[in-house]
């Protein structure tokens, strides 16, 4: 039996969602007109104003929104609300040294964990369910989300965010947990390590999981699905939009369906900037609809992806986008967290490394693993070994604010390094 | 009297130290002593030289990470307590090994020579003269 958190809205008629988009967008444009000077800029240098936007018809005129301005902006920029109404930040990586920070009022974390509601639900959630958390909690707003998320539906929540496998695996078994959230290669790992421990599917009580914050494919949710014994689904979201639960899988398990009383969802040429049609593959650009603390209006996701309408065999109407198949510029997603090759330069250089890099990306059992050597240079070196640890200390030091967890960097000789051709200019 | 000792950054991979070896011999550099240190990722080659002019030159031209340490190579009677006593007069004069390694003479049985990488180098030279500890000189860094 399908559930739904809002079925009034999530199974609503197509008209009657449009007409509500259309209304909440010319609220919207209003709202950041009037109060992100940053954003009024850009229409301004469009020759655009509130006035010209009647409806999502005229989404169209709007200047697109990038990760670039969000650097620009950084960090108060592009707040839409007084500082004394906002009572959350989350953050995520940026393209350079600076992370991203978006804001939330209550309002905003209300609706966010509405979204995150409508995923648990969509995944057979009630409040009979025990849904472990194992998303990072923090400024990652994968735990806030599906926490928020897991109090409204009403299951027992159980926070225990990421990491410590043991003690995961404990509270699986211990309050037989039916509901685990976390990053598809950490399901994975999960599953290996109870299959190590002769736990078969059936002794595990989980049922259901959900997924994302990285890309995985069909062939990982069958082997996910096999050895936990479950439904596994998966959400998608950006830290920049609210987080998880911009979108989230069905029943049916193809594709996600976009919350679209929040958010509208573009398909664009990544080149040229121009709409394209539905069914189209393109750059994914969403609007955000509702968030009054960091209203973004036209963000390129960078994500490559299909929007499709097809009627659904779970009842709900709201369209629904494909897994991301890409990306439109060199982000990489390593372990949930988004790593951006110009970043780790801006990093190296920062700390007065070389700029001589390799960045080594491997799946090693469904788990990401980054490794970034630096080229040890002749001004580096020296006989003093306790130096040299203590320069590799500083390198991984000046990596924790930009990824949290370091990489397992180590030194490449110059010579038989091929640098020159890995080199990216931020 | 110190010595020129070449410090080598060298991978800790298999075959790595290897290649070194192989530039040397390729370029008849001979290795009076030899020692590696390592941490997980990489090691340093310490090597004493007949030319350490000559073995610093051939390994920027093949493009070897290396820088020139002074170390102190030591003689010593080659009889239980010889180290000791160098040891006794380094630690009297507050003088703070940082590592050491030895290499031993086939032509002469009676001596060895101890490779000292101290924190002062030249402290250590002119207690080791006042105490009459005869060291290796640079132009003949071995037995």
């Amino acid at each position: 039996m399908e559930r739904y958190y809002q079925p009034e809205i999530e199974c609503a008629p197509v008209e009657q969602i449009k007409a509500l988009q259309d209304e909440r967008l010319i609220k919207q444009v209003r709202h950041v007109w009037d109060n992100v000077p940053y954003y009024r800029k850009k229409m301004e240098e469009k020759g655009v104003t509130p006035e010209d936007i009647l409806g999502t018809k005229d989404l169209h005129k709007l200047p697109f929104l990038t990760k670039d301005d969000l650097r620009m902006a950084y960090p108060y920029g592009l707040m839409g609300k007084p500082q004394k109404e906002c009572v959350r930040i989350q953050s995520t990586s940026g393209t350079t040294g600076k992370r991203v920070v978006a804001f939330y009022t209550q309002h905003d974390i209300d609706l966010w964990e509405d979204c995150c509601a409508r995923a648990i639900m969509a995944a057979g959630g009630t409040d009979e369910d025990v849904c472990q958390v194992s998303y990072g909690y923090g400024l990652f707003t994968g735990g806030p989300g599906l926490n928020g998320g897991s109090h409204k539906v009403g299951c027992l929540t159980v926070p225990t965010s990421s990491g410590n496998t043991e003690r995961q695996i404990m509270f699986i078994q211990d309050l037989k947990s039916t509901i685990l959230c976390c990053t598809p290669s950490y399901a994975a790992y999960l599953g290996e390590t109870m299959k190590e421990m002769g736990l078969t599917p059936d002794q595990i009580p989980l049922k259901a999981g959900i997924f994302g914050a990285e890309a995985w494919s069909e062939e990982m949710r069958r082997d996910i699905q096999n050895t936990l014994g479950i439904k596994a689904y998966d959400i998608y979201g950006l830290t920049e939009l609210s987080g998880p639960g911009v979108s989230f899988e069905c029943s049916e398990q193809s594709g996600m369906h976009i919350n679209e009383d929040h958010f509208i969802a573009e398909i664009i040429d990544p080149n040229t900037g121009e709409v394209l049609p539905e069914g189209a593959k393109g750059e994914l650009v969403f609007t955000a609809l509702t968030k009054e603390a960091f209203p973004l209006l036209r963000y390129r996701t960078r994500d490559i992806c299909v929007l499709s309408r097809k009627k659904c065999s779970c009842g709900r109407t709201f369209i629904k986008m494909a897994k991301p198949m890409g990306r439109s510029d060199d982000m990489l997603i390593i372990r949930g967290v988004n790593v951006f090759p110009s970043q780790i330069e801006a990093v190296l250089v920062g700390a007065g490394y070389p700029a001589n890099y390799q960045i080594i990306i491997d799946r090693v059992r469904n788990t990401d693993t980054f490794d970034v050597q630096v080229e040890m240079t002749p001004e580096m070196f020296t006989d003093n070994m306790g130096e040299i640890k203590t320069v590799r200390l500083h390198w991984k030091r000046a990596c924790g604010p930009c990824w949290g967890s370091p990489p397992k960097s180590c030194w490449l000789p110059p010579r038989r390094s091929p640098a020159a051709k890995v080199r990216l200019s931020a | 009297m110190t010595l020129n000792q070449i410090s080598v950054f060298v991978e800790n991979q298999p075959g790595k130290l290897q290649q070194l070896t192989d530039v040397l011999a390729k370029n008849n550099i001979n290795m009076r002593a030899l020692s590696l240190a390592e941490a997980s990722e990489f090691g340093i080659a310490r090597i004493i030289a007949d030319s350490p002019q000559a073995a610093s030159d051939l390994l920027t031209k093949e493009g070897f990470i290396h820088t020139v340490t002074k170390v102190l190579g030591v003689i010593i009677p080659d009889t239980p307590g010889g180290l000791n006593q160098v040891l006794h007069i380094l630690s009297e004069n507050n003088i703070n090994v940082e590592y050491m390694y030895a290499f031993l003479s086939q032509k002469d049985t009676a001596r060895a020579c101890m490779i000292f990488h101290v924190q002062d180098t030249d402290a250590a030279v002119n207690v080791l003269a006042a105490n009459r500890i005869a060291c290796l000189s640079p132009e003949a860094p071995a037995l």
